[in-house]
């Protein structure tokens, strides 16, 4: 019996970028800036796409949630391999706000519209950080949850998943339907070639606004100031090993 | 005519154009920045002199060095802001010494220059001065080539000029700054079915890889940098800019005017410092399959890949690993591949076209005693099945810890390949040395990494003895002495037998035209005369 698979996916800055704070402080400039698919979405989609060539997903549905240019990183998804994608419009100037928590909501009723098997995220995104988004939209569902993935098998039951943590890897085992979310281990994504891309442009992208969903889109938070960490001071050229003892005792590193 | 600049003993040539005879015994001497030991030396070679045409500047005390290196410093800080000229030592000491065996010579002064412009500017000075100039990308080379050897001013065009300023995705091209290195503009477009395949292994600046004429494992199918090259933008000595195929120009092909792009292309900065390129994109291949196979023989592994090269098997990387390597290798990273010649594989293409490529040298290879053929498709498994190579270079200094390593290259007809091979592992064995083997079989070219010990320089000898003769058999092979890595200092003898006096000397004629006062990266590639 196989699966339909929902994989989210968001349009972040790219990883090599150098970020800069808005003279405003109230957020990083974005403006001009290259943006990508958050890498640990492109692990997402990638699980989805070998579990599609192991014959055990038959449709995935990519989702993004985001201004305009998300489409681009729906794109991507398609051009990787995805069916068909939806793009949740959130106007820019709602983004700053724009929660996990709205994200969860979000995937939880497009979920059961489209009666999926599996919510696929990757762990966090690399702008905020977070690793809220899977256990959050989990919870809304009440669906088990196999986040930092690094390995998923089917079983006859459901899924064998193989979860990073700490104290080194744990194996859990769960039913369908489940959320879960791609850790950096669980594989290598493969590039969008050129065909793929422009197979991609043909696939279908439904629009739709959280309205649509039901979501209420009402910012719980408000941004107070964004700073850049503490400019690297000069270092201090000590003398001799005596001289680097003392100043150590002085800033009070050492009792001695 | 009283010059300052680089004491240094001046040409034949330009002393004949300064009005001496051309064989009167004149000895003339520059006063300018260097070392004081350096002036003393040929000073010391003045006063020795029998004849009596001396021309000379009155002699400098220390403080005159000084002074004249500090002008020139002020006039570069005047066009790259006092922030991007520096003299320090870890800085000078780092721009002279790139990833090679040869201790390389610190340059006096190092600049940073944020533009096209600046670049010019610099030159400029530096011809005033009559300072040598050396360009610096990323310092990854192996042959010496960014070396200061009559030291001058290193002009690093990596660190401020690093944007892409153009990829065109229809024309598959794009045009880069010298900061930008390939694994950077493979990560700024990996989104969009591109790449840029010359891959010689180290991150290395893509104008840089012009200016060594670099290649890399992928050659066989994508080419080399000379292949891959539509255009260069040009700083030359005296401060002129211009555009090797004309200006804004990346057309596929052109029948305009001379080829100066491929004068450039090669060049290892002795002719002008190039300040951004225009490269061929190629398209992200849809599949890539990787492959292993051993063979009891180089001759087994080679006749499998001239056999494949002739069923047109459009392969992307074949490799050669003799069984040296292969031990080095399986000692390193933990594997048990059996001690002998491998070759490592990779086809790009459509799925059913790997998979028929795949096929075609698999029946190749056995028929050529070739063992188990393992193949891998996924990502992380190539990535697995490729570990061996991608890390061999490490797994060959580990054979000897604390060793370093000659790279050799040399490049033969691959008919040639077996018996250079053959010739080559004598050799080494014959001096006691250690040199596992890799080889970019399917072009012919292979590299040594013939280990020896820092502190004894008898070994040190015995490598480059084994290299030299290496080097002087490809080229009686009908090969070259030096397939990617350039001529930098360490082979300009081998130029010189490789080409023969006339070939060389229409070389000096064109230096002499473009760098009439040698500054651009002085002691590469050939001698003065």
């Amino acid at each position: 019996m196989a699966l339909k698979v929902l994989v989210g996916c968001k349009r972040v800055i790219d990883y090599a970028v150098k970020i800069r704070i808005k003279p405003d402080k109230l957020g990083v400039v974005t403006e001009g800036v290259k943006h990508s698919m958050n890498p640990f979405d492109e692990i997402a989609v990638e699980e989805a796409m070998r579990m599609k060539e192991r014959k055990l997903v038959n449709e995935i549905i990519v989702v993004s949630c985001g201004p305009a240019q998300a489409m681009e990183t729906i794109r991507t998804a398609l051009a990787m391999g995805a069916d068909r994608g939806i793009h949740v419009e959130i106007p820019v100037d709602k983004m700053d706000t724009f929660q996990p928590l709205h994200v969860s909501k979000v995937l939880a009723k497009l979920a059961e519209k489209e009666k999926v098997d599996i919510v696929m995220l990757g762990k966090l995104a690399i702008d905020d950080d977070s690793n809220q988004t899977a256990q959050m939209t989990a919870s809304l569902l009440d669906w088990p949850q196999g986040v930092f993935a690094s390995k998923i098998d089917k079983t006859d039951a459901g899924l064998e998943i193989i979860r990073e943590v700490d104290g080194g890897l744990e194996t859990i085992r769960t039913t369908l339907p489940a959320v879960l979310s791609a850790d950096l281990r669980l594989n290598e994504p493969r590039y969008a070639t050129l065909p793929n891309i422009m197979k991609a442009k043909k696939k279908k992208v439904e629009k739709m606004t959280p309205a649509d969903l039901g979501v209420d889109m009402a910012p719980r938070i408000q941004i107070v100031s964004v700073e850049d960490p503490p400019v690297r001071e000069a270092g201090q050229t000590v003398a001799d090993v005596d001289d680097l003892v003392a100043k150590l005792k002085e800033k009070g590193f050492s009792s001695a | 005519a009283v010059m300052r600049g680089v004491p240094q003993l001046l040409s034949r040539a330009r002393l004949v154009r300064a009005g001496f005879s051309a064989s009167e015994p004149v000895l003339a001497v520059q006063a300018g920045i260097l070392q004081p030991d350096k002036f003393t030396q040929t000073f010391v070679q003045i006063r020795g002199l029998k004849s009596s045409k001396v021309i000379y500047q009155a002699p400098l005390t220390a403080v005159d060095i000084a002074d004249s290196g500090k002008q020139l410093k002020q006039e570069l800080e005047a066009i790259v802001g006092p922030g991007n000229v520096s003299s320090g030592e870890s800085v000078v000491l780092q721009h002279g010494q790139d990833e090679g065996p040869h201790p390389g010579k610190s340059p006096d002064i190092v600049v940073f220059p944020s533009s096209t412009g600046e670049v010019s500017e610099v030159c400029k000075i530096c011809t005033r001065h009559n300072v040598p100039i050396i360009p610096y990308g990323t310092g990854t080379g192996l042959e010496g080539g960014i070396s200061a050897v009559e030291g001058g001013v290193c002009v690093n065009v990596s660190k401020n000029m690093n944007k892409i300023l153009q990829i065109h995705q229809e024309d598959f091209s794009a045009v880069v700054q010298p900061g930008i290195s390939r694994e950077m503009l493979n990560q700024e477009m990996r989104a969009d079915g591109l790449w840029f395949p010359v891959d010689p292994g180290a991150d290395a600046s893509v104008c840089g890889m012009c200016a060594t004429g670099a290649s890399g494992t992928n050659a066989v199918r994508y080419g080399t940098m000379k292949e891959n090259c539509l255009n260069l933008e040009v700083v030359l000595a005296d401060g002129r800019i211009i555009h090797t195929a004309g200006i804004g120009s990346r057309p596929k092909k052109s029948s305009a005017g001379y080829n100066l792009t491929s004068l450039f292309l090669g060049s290892e900065g002795t002719l002008g410092i190039i300040t951004s390129a225009t490269i061929c994109l190629h398209a992200i291949p849809e599949s890539v399959a990787a492959a292993v196979v051993g063979f009891p023989t180089v001759q087994n592994a080679v006749d499998t890949v001239v056999m494949t090269l002739q069923c047109s098997v459009p392969m992307a990387r074949m490799e050669l690993l003799d069984e040296v390597q292969m031990k080095a290798c399986n000692e390193y990273s933990g594997l048990s591949y059996p001690e002998t010649p491998h070759l490592f594989l990779e086809f790009h293409g459509s799925e059913s076209e790997v998979e028929s490529q795949t096929e075609t040298v698999r029946d190749i290879a056995a028929d050529n005693e070739g063992g188990e053929f393992q193949w891998a498709v996924q990502q992380e498994d190539r990535t697995k099945l490729w570990t061996a190579r991608h890390r061999a270079y490490y797994a060959d200094i580990a054979l000897r810890p604390g060793c370093r390593s000659l790279t050799t290259d040399v490049c033969v007809p691959v008919s040639a390949l077996p018996d250079l091979v053959t010739a080559t592992k004598a050799d080494i064995a014959e001096n006691g040395l250690i040199g596992p083997m890799v080889g970019h079989v399917g072009d012919g070219n292979f590299h040594t990494m013939l280990l020896f010990d820092p502190a004894d320089p008898e070994e040190f000898r015995k490598c480059k003895e084994v290299a030299n003769k290496m080097a002087r058999s490809a080229i009686a092979l009908g090969g070259t002495c030096t397939g990617e890595h350039g001529v930098g200092q360490g082979k300009m003898a081998l130029l010189e037998e490789q080409f023969g006096k006339d070939g060389i000397d229409v070389m000096r004629q064109i230096k002499g035209a473009l760098d009439p006062q040698q500054l651009m990266n002085p002691g590469k590639v050939f001698s003065r005369n």
